[in-house]
């Protein structure tokens, strides 16, 4: 009896992967998106910072405001747009687009700098885009205070207190090490939501679903063949991703790997209950997919702290984005692959996963049950 | 003429009763907007750091004062042993820890060069970098200090400070808000557009209404018009919706002209709608529709520059850029809010997308087949 | 029967790939007639159906509708079908009138044209009171007789009906027959696609399609008198197992 049982169930495990893999488009969201993003991301969405446009407006024109510029422009971060002659212009320049930001510096600026005085840099910025603007004064500062130690170092008056930094986890900064862990909780978060919730949906409107319904199948059977196909597809795409990840951008893995993929294993199956969730709620393929990509998307990218940090949020968002998931997954990643640390530091974390994993099922499980018995 | 008008009408009506479509069109833009130009802040936040003094002498409390005096510094407290710091650091309850080494004091009388190390978390790279160069300008400044008294008492001359001021135009605040809510309104209006727009026609396709238009002798373009004008109209009211709520909440200012901005966003709209239409032309079904969507929607939305400068990407991602609408839409609209930017200074941007418009609504008449 | 022939198809042929779908097709359709083609599921029927209403293209041969050449004026010719298919076609989030006017207007007939005819064929069918219903809430048989109403309201030379009364209960088979009737009478001719074998006692002349090729072609007395049987049903399961052997 139970063999018979366990029969039934390995075919709608088989009949389910058969659905996957027969449908081309699917695989392709499945394994060509994560690459593409993960790759879209390293290579234009970084935050590496460079050829930015500036123009220069020198009032003075002598040794060291050149020597000045041609430091700025050998860093990498710049490109010269061209000298200005005149305040006018600077307005000209910023409308036209091509230029973020022009230096001004002020007559007798040499003179002033030999002879021990406080001449004067001003960073004009279009700050149109605020976060650019900002960035562009630091590295700019940067960039003068290095002269600075320079010319000071050439007179026999060097620095006393030189600082050291050091960049801990992260000795490249290397912006992979942000986006990584962020795409993989994003990418694993839609295929098993999204694509768990469509299936179901779309056997929900063709009727199908029906027809499994009224097998001696138990729900909970029923549940776990749709949803065991996907556990194996997510599981090898997170695979992939910190593949993609370790070759591609070098990202390390140095707690213990047995760990990462238990929370890997954890995080899949709380998307997948989730998707589950959505399914019984959802009437159509187009309500599901409205819901998966506004309440599931749109939050990941935005309030997981995958991009922006959660700190700076108001407190509202901050409380929003307690109940996402994405959010621990990305701590617990990170945690685990760049810091070495093990179940004693990630354990709160991997506490609320299991947690909502748990409601979730619960959730689903019932709702599912209730509509067999309408 | 008639036809399209008859078209036009259906359109409408069939949106109206649509339970999802209205609020879809309403909701999302206000709650995207505010979660999205709340939650969207790059700004840098304090920095929390600790200090593992080993000296303790009077010159390393004035290196430590002066942190303190900063704005941009949050005191976490002191650690005793490189073990705690980096405890902190992997615990993630500091992003510094910064290490004055023993006998500071004393070397800095015998003006012997001393380091003062800063343990930074660098997983976020680019607010490692903004740290750095905020802790050695401090340092720099002290080291100023440092030199001037010296100065002071030996009577010898040296090169000076250069005094580095900043001027932010057309957002001296650097409020993040400004910035994001153009961005957002790109993808609003690209949204009602292009995914509205193609699963609209997919699902004619799946309902198999669309044959019994195909044996009318309706045509092809009287088709495409007919489908065209009323998700073109959706979308010039979204924007109207997404620049009111930017103005009124945020303070989003219309510095340039208001008739090229309108002109600008028919045009993007129409090469919007034109990508939507041709992907909704050979697909067959809507989820098929909504896959291909959400592949070139994260694409070139990512690659729009909505958060991250154009500038900064490599060469590759520029030729993409150009059959990227979203890309010449973000600039633009930025441009001619913010900064006022008139006409001659967007007229290139102006000409690509009204050809790339024209390119994309011919392909997809094309690839419109009314027999298979 | 002597009347002259609206449809003329010449060893049309139509192939996916490797499989034939239409294997070499040539007949005829009067005006005026009500004209079956039969055949069991994947005989052929729709392909055929849906190249004469020129939404797919022969692979080869000549189709000509109304004396013009299918393959030249497809537009002209649309002017002049109808068409309704097995699926159902008219707008769910419509209501009645709003379906009546959108095809209305696009065969160009003017407002008041529709109004009339509108309230003409509402009579005719005596569901007044459901003009301005949304589709959706339109029980599934008056729905059937509808589409058709509407897909002949331009009043085309001939309708071209695909599985017209599939899913639907045998009352309103039989009422929707006579809406068919009373369309052929008025001139109108019929090409109807079907696997109900008492639908084809219905038909002046019958086409019975099996593998994609013509098995029969005449009057269903015809072909009762041919093999000796007393209904089509038989008729037909003769010529399938013909097939089979």
């Amino acid at each position: 009896m139970k063999r018979v049982g366990f029969k039934r169930f390995m075919s709608l495990v088989v009949k389910e992967f058969n659905h996957i893999f027969r449908d081309r488009r699917t695989m392709l969201i499945l394994f060509g998106i994560p690459i593409m993003q993960i790759l879209i991301f390293g290579y234009v969405v970084n935050s590496d910072f460079k050829n930015i446009g500036i123009s220069v407006l020198d009032r003075s024109n002598d040794t060291h405001s050149q020597r000045i510029v041609s430091k700025l422009m050998a860093s990498g971060y710049f490109h010269f747009r061209g000298n200005l002659q005149s305040d006018h212009e600077i307005e000209e320049t910023f409308r036209s687009g091509k230029v973020k930001a022009v230096l001004v510096f002020e007559s007798d600026f040499g003179a002033q700098f030999n002879s021990g005085e406080s001449p004067k840099i001003q960073i004009v910025t279009d700050a149109s885009d605020p976060n650019l603007a900002n960035t562009i004064v630091s590295y700019i500062r940067g960039i003068i205070n290095a002269y600075q130690l320079e010319a000071r170092n050439a007179t026999g008056m060097g620095l006393l207190v030189a600082p050291e930094p050091r960049m801990v986890f992260n000795e490249n900064l290397s912006s992979a090490f942000m986006f990584v862990p962020g795409t993989m909780a994003l990418i694993l978060m839609l295929i098993c939501a999204l694509l768990t919730s469509i299936s179901v949906t779309r056997e929900k409107e063709l009727g199908t679903l029906e027809v499994i319904l009224v097998s001696p199948l138990h729900p909970v059977q029923i549940i776990l063949g749709k949803v065991l196909p996907y556990i194996f597809l997510a599981f090898i795409n997170g695979l992939v991703i910190l593949l993609l990840g370790r070759i591609v951008f070098g990202l390390p893995i140095l707690g213990s790997p047995i760990l990462l993929l238990a929370e890997l294993l954890l995080y899949i199956s709380l998307a997948l209950s989730l998707g589950i969730l959505i399914s019984t709620i959802a009437k159509s393929q187009q309500s599901a997919m409205f819901v998966s990509l506004f309440a599931l998307m749109l939050p990941t990218v935005l309030l997981s702290g995958f991009i922006f940090p959660i700190e700076n949020m108001p407190v509202i968002l901050q409380w929003a984005s307690a109940i996402l998931p994405p959010r621990y997954f990305i701590i617990i990643l990170k945690d685990i692959m760049l810091k070495g640390n093990g179940l004693a530091v990630v354990w709160p974390e991997t506490l609320i996963l299991a947690g909502m994993t748990v409601l979730l099922l619960f959730i689903a499980i019932k709702k599912f049950t209730i509509r067999l018995a309408i | 003429m008639r036809t399209i008008l008859v078209l036009i009408r259906k359109e409408f009506i069939q949106i109206r009763r649509n339970r999802i479509m209205i609020p879809a069109m309403i909701v999302a833009p206000l709650v995207q907007m505010f979660v999205l130009v709340f939650a969207a802040n790059m700004n840098m936040r304090d920095i929390d750091f600790h200090i593992h003094d080993q000296d303790g002498s009077t010159e390393s409390k004035q290196l430590i004062a002066k942190y303190l005096s900063s704005p941009f510094y949050s005191y976490g407290g002191q650690v005793f042993t490189e073990q705690e710091g980096e405890e902190l650091l992997r615990r993630d309850q500091t992003d510094m820890i910064m290490t004055i080494p023993p006998a500071f004091g004393e070397q800095l009388i015998n003006r012997e060069p001393v380091a003062v190390q800063f343990l930074i978390n660098g997983i976020n790279s680019a607010a490692a970098v903004l740290t750095a160069s905020y802790s050695q300008s401090i340092l720099l400044d002290f080291n100023q200090e440092l030199i001037a008294n010296y100065l002071r008492i030996t009577g010898q001359s040296a090169p000076g400070r250069i005094d580095v001021s900043y001027l932010h135009w057309y957002n001296p605040e650097l409020d993040f808000k400004i910035f994001m809510v153009p961005g957002i309104l790109v993808i609003l209006v690209m949204l009602v557009g292009w995914l509205l727009m193609s699963l609209n026609v997919v699902r004619e396709k799946e309902l198999g209404t669309i044959e019994q238009l195909n044996v009318t002798p309706i045509r092809k373009h009287q088709f495409i018009i007919g489908k065209l004008i009323p998700f073109w109209i959706l979308g010039m009211i979204e924007l109207g919706i997404g620049l009111t709520l930017g103005r009124l909440v945020f303070h989003v200012p219309i510095l340039g002209s208001f008739g090229l901005l309108i002109g600008f966003t028919a045009l993007y709209l129409l090469t919007v709608l034109g990508f939507g239409l041709l992907i909704a032309a050979l697909s067959e079904t809507q989820q098929q529709v909504m896959f291909v969507n959400f592949f070139f929607v994260l694409v070139f939305i990512l690659m729009s520059g909505v958060f991250t400068p154009i500038e900064s990407m490599p060469d590759w991602a520029h030729w993409v850029n150009l059959i990227n609408p979203l890309a010449y839409y973000m600039r633009v609209i930025r441009m001619i809010l913010l900064k006022g930017s008139g006409f001659m200074d967007v007229w290139q941007d102006f000409a690509s997308m009204a050809l790339f418009g024209i390119i994309m609504i011919t392909l997809a008449v094309r690839s419109y087949k009314k027999r298979s | 029967m002597s009347r002259e022939s609206i449809i003329e198809v010449e060893n049309l042929t139509k192939r996916f790939g490797r499989f034939t779908a239409n294997d070499n097709l040539t007949f005829e359709v009067r005006e005026g007639e009500v004209f079956g083609f039969l055949g069991a599921n994947g005989a052929g029927k729709t392909t055929a159906l849906r190249i004469l209403c020129g939404l797919s293209k022969p692979t080869s041969g000549t189709v000509r509708i109304a004396g013009l050449d299918a393959s030249h004026h497809p537009d002209r010719i649309k002017k002049v079908i109808g068409y309704m298919c097995q699926r159902f076609a008219l707008y769910e989030d419509l209501t009645v009138f709003e379906n009546i006017q959108l095809y209305g207007g696009i065969y160009g007939l003017t407002p008041r044209e529709i109004r009339s005819r509108s309230d003409e064929l509402l009579d005719k069918l005596s569901i007044t009171d459901l003009r301005n219903r949304l589709i959706r809430s339109v029980p599934l048989g008056w729905r059937q007789k509808l589409a058709f109403s509407i897909a002949v309201l331009h009043r085309p030379k001939i309708v071209f009906l695909d599985e017209p009364t599939g899913g639907v209960d045998p009352i309103a088979r039989r009422q929707f027959w006579d809406l068919i009737y009373d369309a052929a009478r008025s001139g109108m001719t019929v090409f109807v696609t079907t696997h109900y074998m008492d639908e084809a006692e219905y038909c002046d002349r019958v086409c019975i399609l099996s593998g994609g090729r013509i098995e029969a072609l005449g009057r269903p007395e015809d072909l009762k008198t041919t093999c000796q049987v007393d209904t089509m049903d038989e008729v037909f399961i003769r010529i399938a197992r013909k097939d089979q052997t």
